[in-house]
């Protein structure tokens, strides 16, 4: 793991310009400050092509504020966030998603008033500007594409029903469909089976194991066994550090982990 | 709640919706049948041209609230402006019908009695000001009277939701705003002829307005308006863009998320639900006679959301029916008329409304069209 040695300083353009063809994403010497307190103190954090990265770490350890940082949310109060070779710190979040980066949050997000195929519909990729919206139809194509995908994950007799009336798995599975469906380069999954059955959990899991194809994946995950079931690397996040990566077996046994997550 | 039609046209399962679209389809037949029927009765005399006209501003206002419903109803945006696009519109057509009556110097009668001269000028010496002279032509007037709120709305919804001013905020914002410009609208120095307003018109495109042929032409214009408005309106609803309007609604983080940037929708539909304002003030303003600062007040505004609130936010004929329902209501409990013993004041309306309202707000939150779809049945969506 040569690959986790910073190779600082981060100003070199040359060495920027290295780690954007290692890394589909790579942060560096991002702090993300609130009132004085510091959620996040990342010095460096990189993530593959087509990797599956499992982030997880205690409560309050800065797992969401890395997402919104990424995402465009939450502006760092320092440091730089680099997708596929640009620098998209300062850009907005909408612009950010349509580069690439796509996001399901740690509560699902799903639009009550709107049918569960009408949420999918919103999320196709393509333009979504105002003009475009107002002639815009889906093509048989598309149409395919989200049944195909509501049928992945037992929608397709909802297809009908408004977001509103439907259970919490089946809001999960909505808002990770949807994502699924904007063809997103990176996802970033937070939380994906928080709330769900175990036999939805499997579920998940398999959907997400499937992505890792052709997709690069960062999923937040407390789970345990739902970690497991993804066997990837994770990275453990304390009081908003990198304090260990690598296999899940491995930072288990690492003291600093075991310390944090139980007290000292 | 299921088996509705998708916005794509796919349809699964059974076609529970389609006999309740059917009925639904009946009612708006039948509200248009009437509005149809009103001028015939009125050249055969069953029925006053003054009735005709009272209808026919009513159905001004009911455009107001169709843009209101867009905005408020499916974007969940609260604005209390749109008394001010109302009234932007209705300047813009008085300021023209003023010009067509009797002048003095140059100068129509309105502006006249209450021109302001500064020190040292005299009777004789008034001047017409410059933006009197854009609105001469009829054809230019048609064109600003929508175009002037469109932009003045866009330009409020682009500021305000460019830094996401969101909310309750909005709405205080709107209405401050509201009250600013009918304090410079009444300003006699603003040469808008004050607190008095346009008045004295006499002809509009060449006819005169109190012929009753023209009344009854002005109706049919406005009846035209109102069906062509919400004809446009349904189009956005069934639109993609109405779903976003929706989503915005909803979860407008969400959507942000997606790749959308709700601020261009938001302000879209804001500056479009100003140009429907506009149009129906160039309407009323004709069959009114008048247009005055007091259409920018406080309770005009609030009015507006309640002739939504009644009929049915959402619903794009719940805004219709409600401003019809509200101003016939208005119109029949502002007059004097008893019933034996039991004689009933105009003063008793304003406690009418507020009641009406608390009702609405505390049993029927989706208004009269809520009631209908109930009776009606399994309606989810009911445009």
């Amino acid at each position: 793991m040569d690959w986790i040695t910073p190779d600082y300083p981060s100003e070199n353009p040359a060495q920027n310009s290295l780690w954007d063809k290692k890394y589909l994403l790579f942060l560096t010497g991002v702090t993300a400050v609130f009132d004085g307190f510091k959620a996040l103190d990342i010095d460096y954090f990189g993530i593959f092509h087509n990797e599956l990265r499992v982030i997880i770490g205690p409560n309050g350890a800065g797992k969401s504020t890395m997402c919104d940082v990424i995402t465009g949310k939450t502006r760092p109060t320092t440091g730089t966030v680099h997708y596929n070779g640009e620098e998209i710190t300062k850009k907005s979040e909408a612009e950010i998603v349509r580069s690439g980066i796509g996001r399901k949050f740690q509560t699902p997000t799903v639009y009550d008033s709107l049918s569960v195929y009408q949420n999918m519909e919103l999320s196709l990729p393509g333009p979504k500007g105002v003009w475009s919206a107002l002639t815009a139809r889906e093509t048989k194509v598309e149409r395919d594409k989200i049944m195909t995908l509501l049928e992945r994950v037992r929608l397709l007799d909802d297809a009908d029903t408004e977001a509103r009336y439907l259970s919490h798995g089946q809001r999960q599975w909505l808002a990770i469909s949807s994502l699924i469906l904007s063809q997103p380069r990176l996802l970033l999954v937070d939380e994906p089976a928080a709330g769900l059955t175990d036999s939805e959990t499997e579920l998940t899991g398999e959907l997400l194991l499937e992505l890792k194809k052709d997709h690069t994946l960062i999923v937040i995950e407390h789970d345990m066994d739902f970690v497991r079931q993804l066997d990837s690397r994770v990275t453990v996040l304390c009081e908003g550090k990198s304090m260990a990566e690598g296999p899940l077996d491995e930072v288990k046994v690492n003291p600093d982990v075991i310390e944090a997550y139980l007290g000292r | 709640m299921t088996n509705v039609q998708t916005g794509s046209g796919y349809y699964l399962g059974s076609l529970a919706g389609s006999s309740a679209k059917q009925l639904n389809k009946g009612f708006l037949g039948a509200i248009l049948a009437l509005a149809c029927l009103l001028p015939m009765l009125a050249t055969a005399g069953v029925i006053s041209v003054e009735t005709v006209n009272m209808a026919g501003r009513y159905m001004a206002l009911a455009i107001v609230a169709l843009g209101l419903d867009l905005i408020w109803g499916y974007t969940g945006i609260l604005s209390l402006c749109q008394a001010l696009f109302f009234a932007i519109g209705g300047y813009a057509m008085g300021i023209h019908l003023a010009q067509q009556g009797t002048l003095h110097n140059g100068i129509p009668e309105a502006l006249y009695v209450v021109y302001p001269y500064k020190v040292g000028e005299t009777r004789g010496m008034e001047v017409l000001p410059w933006f009197w002279a854009v609105f001469k032509s009829f054809n230019l007037t048609l064109v600003l009277g929508m175009l002037l709120p469109g932009l003045f709305a866009g330009l409020i919804g682009f500021l305000g939701f460019k830094s996401r001013v969101k909310g309750v905020y909005f709405s205080i914002l709107t209405q401050a705003l509201t009250v600013a410009a009918m304090m410079f609208f009444s300003k006699n120095e603003m040469k808008l002829c004050g607190t008095n307003g346009l008045t004295h018109f006499k002809t509009i495109a060449g006819y005169e307005l109190s012929d009753p042929n023209v009344k009854i032409a002005l109706y049919v214009v406005t009846l035209l308006c109102l069906v062509g408005s919400y004809v446009l309106c349904l189009a956005i609803t069934r639109s993609r863009f109405g779903r976003v309007l929706l989503a915005v609604r909803d979860s407008e983080t969400a959507l942000r998320f997606a790749g959308y940037e709700p601020f261009a929708y938001k302000t879209a539909i804001f500056a479009f639900a100003g140009m429907l304002a506009g149009l129906a003030g160039m309407l009323y303003t004709p069959q009114a006679n008048i247009m005055t600062p007091s259409y920018m007040e406080a309770r005009w505004s609030i009015l507006m959301v309640i002739w939504v609130a009644v009929g049915g936010r959402g619903t794009l004929c719940g805004a219709v029916v409600g401003a019809l329902l509200i101003n016939l209501l208005y119109s029949v409990l502002t007059s004097q008329w008893s019933i034996g013993s039991f004689d009933w004041k105009p003063e008793y309306w304003p406690i009418v409304l507020g009641l009406l309202f608390i009702v609405v707000v505390l049993a029927l939150p989706n208004g009269v069209m809520g009631v209908w779809r109930k009776m009606v049945g399994k309606v989810t969506e009911l445009d």
